[in-house]
């Protein structure tokens, strides 16, 4: 393309009067990206997590290796080489592959708590806020309890009430992070549900459920996002604590933290085998982390609106 | 009559994404004891001006002037921290919502003792004494208790008048008032405006009266500049408004309604470009 | 003349506090009633008791002869509509003029939604460009025709304005008082107007109430208070402040 139709097309896109309603979302997430594409460090973070996705996508073509037969004979805890760039585990199979396809149980993990929680909280959240009395102190108050206890042990309860499985890890994670979500909807909603364009809807005759539904929750989906990407780090650290302990992903199912378990017999002379998925689930967390700071300036609410 | 301050060809640039933006456009105007109202709407640069002359424009902001004195001063030409206490001894600034301007946590009193003892060195006891006279020469009735009231204790226009005590007790030479009255109901608006009047000509003040309302203004000052997108477009005694040249100026006083003046339609301005340029 | 909004001794309270104290008011059908006063007058108060957006403790509205309970049906909204006094607030920040306008078209089931918004548009001298833009991208005047023209889509006999011109700049304040006139004349809209400057009070309305603590002071027509005709001291008061300073 050239240069010129570049700049038409930005002018299109950045249009004082827009000419459709197509026209008027594209500009605004324009205007978004170029917020969020002037922080290098987000760009890095989203990079990252792109990476993440090909390599879920393509790791059965990526991985050189089988993730869950290893050579047990011949190739038991090999130091990092140009054949198995990772080194291989005590069962002799391949680092690298299993990283690789790692990173789908990853994903499975983040996107189905994300999936999970997010609605709940968002929908505790703003309920809890536009109705608010009664409705909102119970609420609020199951939320609280929630709260009240530690992440992790609360996981630890439900699996182990449940049985471990990585379904059922996902399902114990998920139900333990959706309160902080709830707290945030409440927040943004308490600050609008006293606004003048609130009370317009209200006068136009609009169900509770509608105003909720489609005025107050679009105002709380953007730090939402930005919550749930930064607690994405959390979600895999506790995915992966769950996994180390035992009671989320069983072996041999190449998921990153059974994986660091596994390898902590061997950590002072095989330091690959727990090292190599360690360093894949920093960079991953580091990954989420920076798109999360990124996504915070380009998505939030107050800026651009006034 | 020695003027008080020098304004001339004053610019404020704000720098921005697609470009810089000039807020004010080559300002012209001295200042004497008396009492000058700055009108225009938003976006006229009315504010920026008093700001820039106060020294509290946005740090990415650039200014320019030819000329910018006060009392002989180059206000562009001495040190952030000589600006600073000539700010607050010999200046003073009043803004528009008094709420955003003490402080929330403090009484007002202390918040009045504070401010003259930094300026000038007196005891704790006469810092009390003269902060009680101040707080009763803007007409607090019971100056006592109202001492030890925070701000958000006290009705807008106390907290007004609470204000302007705070800024008269280091006795400053000149005072910009920003939109003083605007956030006022009409009746505390004038006690308010009666107060300011008091001081300015007991004390041999001058004023830069910041305002929108073209009629408040000119009854209350000896002389308006009437701003345009960043520019004047009038000087003129405030007592000759009626025989304002400039198109502007005449359609902003034809605009408003008045009691007993029945226009329906109510002539609006139409605005050209060449006033902007 | 029938009545449009009859008020009797209406009561708001706040956490104990009295914002309303027995308030009557007849607004006949047709007419341009003007609420003056100063901020704790209860003149909003009475605005959004009547909206449905204050809560009364006692008393009773009725509005073009159906007295209101405590919810408000859809009907009542098809006939009662308001403009607010913060035109940066009263536009929500996500959202296109289009789609403002399209939520009271699509919660009362209007078919024809398109060519009514392209005519409320017109009517408020905005036309189409400004369709799909978003609050941000319109100065506080057309913000200001955008709520006229979303209070006008559902073509409400009776228009509720509170202050809607006292966030404005003085020449567009002008331009939205006479559009305001102007849709009254065209649709016999019946206004009900809430400010603080009696000169716009004038202007607009034929009668007028002036409050004061939550009580009504004194009525008065238009003329009455153009010839300074008032009884009340308060009043008297407030119309020697609207007329400027004066140096003693």
């Amino acid at each position: 393309m050239s240069a010129e139709a570049i700049q038409s097309r930005r002018d299109w896109l950045l249009s004082e009067r827009p000419a459709s309603r197509m026209q008027a979302r594209l500009g605004r997430a324009y205007v978004a990206w170029r917020r969020f594409s002037a922080n290098r460090l987000a760009l890095v973070g989203l990079l990252i997590i792109i990476a993440l996705l090909v390599i879920a996508a393509l790791a059965g073509v990526l991985a050189p290796y089988s993730p869950t037969f290893g050579d047990l004979k011949n190739a038991r805890l090999l130091a990092p080489s140009a054949e198995h760039w990772f080194g291989t585990d005590d069962l002799g199979r391949d680092i690298y592959s299993r990283i690789l396809y790692g990173s789908r149980w990853t994903l499975y993990v983040v996107i189905l708590v994300a999936i999970i929680a997010a609605p709940i909280g968002l929908l505790v959240g703003t309920v809890a806020g536009y109705a608010g009395g009664w409705t909102d102190a119970i609420l609020m108050r199951v939320t609280d309890i929630f709260l009240a206890f530690p992440k992790l042990v609360l996981a630890l309860a439900f699996v182990a009430a449940l049985g471990p499985g990585i379904e059922n890890a996902v399902l114990a994670i998920a139900i333990t992070s959706w309160p902080p979500y709830a707290r945030i909807a409440r927040a943004e909603t308490l600050t609008v549900r006293n606004s003048d364009y609130i009370k317009a809807v209200q006068l136009m005759g609009a169900s509770p459920a509608r105003i909720v539904l489609r005025h107050i929750m679009p105002l709380c989906i953007s730090s939402l996002i930005v919550r749930v990407t930064l607690d994405m780090a959390g979600i895999i650290l506790t995915a992966a604590g769950l996994g180390f302990l035992g009671l989320g992903a069983q072996p041999p199912l190449p998921e990153w933290g059974t994986m660091i378990a596994s390898g902590r017999r061997f950590i002072l002379d095989q330091w690959w085998v727990a090292g190599a998925p360690g360093f894949a689930i920093l960079i991953v967390s580091l990954g989420f982390n920076l798109l999360g700071d990124g996504l915070r300036d380009a998505l939030d609410p107050r800026s651009g609106d006034q | 009559m020695s003027a008080l301050l020098d304004v001339e060809d004053l610019r404020v640039t704000f720098p921005t994404r697609t470009g810089l933006i000039e807020a004010v456009r080559g300002v012209s105007f001295s200042l004497g004891r008396e009492r000058l109202g700055i009108v225009g709407e938003s976006g006229s640069g009315k504010s920026q001006t008093g700001r820039a002359i106060m020294g509290l424009t946005p740090p990415q902001a650039r200014i320019s002037a030819r000329k910018l004195a006060f009392d002989g001063i180059d206000l562009l030409g001495i040190s952030p921290r000589e600006r600073r206490s000539l700010r607050g001894n010999r200046i003073a600034m009043i803004l528009q919502d008094p709420k955003y301007s003490l402080d929330p946590v403090m009484s007002i009193g202390r918040q009045i003792v504070e401010t003259l003892r930094t300026h000038e060195k007196v005891s704790k006891a006469e810092a009390r004494e003269r902060a009680l006279a101040m707080l009763e020469a803007v007409q607090i009735r019971d100056p006592k208790r109202v001492f030890d009231l925070h701000p958000h204790e006290v009705s807008g226009g106390m907290g007004q008048r609470a204000m302007i005590a705070m800024m008269l007790i280091a006795g400053p030479e000149m005072m910009i008032a920003d939109e003083p009255t605007s956030a006022l109901d009409v009746t505390v608006q004038l006690d308010v405006l009666g107060i300011l009047d008091r001081l300015v000509s007991e004390r041999g003040m001058g004023l830069i009266f910041i305002s929108h309302d073209l009629r408040l203004v000119s009854s209350f000052c000896d002389r308006v500049i009437v701003m345009y997108a960043g520019k004047v477009v009038e000087q003129l005694k405030a007592s000759e408004l009626g025989q304002a040249q400039h198109p502007y100026t005449r359609g902003l006083l034809n605009c408003m309604p008045r009691i007993g003046f029945e226009r329906h339609p109510l002539p609006v301005l139409d605005r050209k470009p060449e006033w902007a340029a | 003349m029938t009545s449009a909004i009859t008020v009797d001794g209406l009561e708001v309270i706040f956490d104990r506090f009295r914002a309303l104290k027995g308030v009557s008011l007849e607004v006949r059908s047709g007419e341009s009633f003007g609420l003056v006063g100063e901020s704790g007058s209860g003149k909003s108060t009475l605005l959004r008791a009547i909206a449905g957006l204050a809560s009364v403790a006692s008393g009773s509205i009725t509005v073009n002869g159906k007295t209101l309970g405590a919810r408000r049906d859809k009907a009542f909204y098809r006939e009662v509509q308001m403009v607010f006094q913060d035109p940066y607030g009263s536009l929500h920040p996500r959202q296109t003029v289009d789609r403002l306008l399209q939520e009271p078209l699509a919660i009362h089931g209007f078919a024809d939604g398109e060519k009514r918004i392209e005519r409320a548009l017109d009517e408020v001298g905005l036309g189409n460009g400004f369709r799909f833009r978003y609050a941000h991208q319109l100065s506080g005047g057309q913000r200001q025709r955008v709520a006229i023209a979303r209070a006008l889509i559902l073509e409400p006999s009776i228009l509720l304005l509170d202050e809607p011109t006292s966030a404005l700049d003085a020449s567009v304040q002008a331009e939205v008082l006479n559009l305001l006139e102007e849709v009254r004349r065209r649709r016999k809209l019946t206004f009900l107007m809430v400010s603080h400057d009696l000169a716009i009070v004038t202007h607009m309305c034929e009668r007028l109430m002036v409050m004061q603590g939550g009580e009504a002071v004194e009525n008065l027509t238009a003329a009455q208070l153009v010839a300074h005709r008032v009884t009340e001291d308060y009043t008297r008061n407030l119309l020697r402040a609207s007329e400027g300073f004066v140096r003693v």
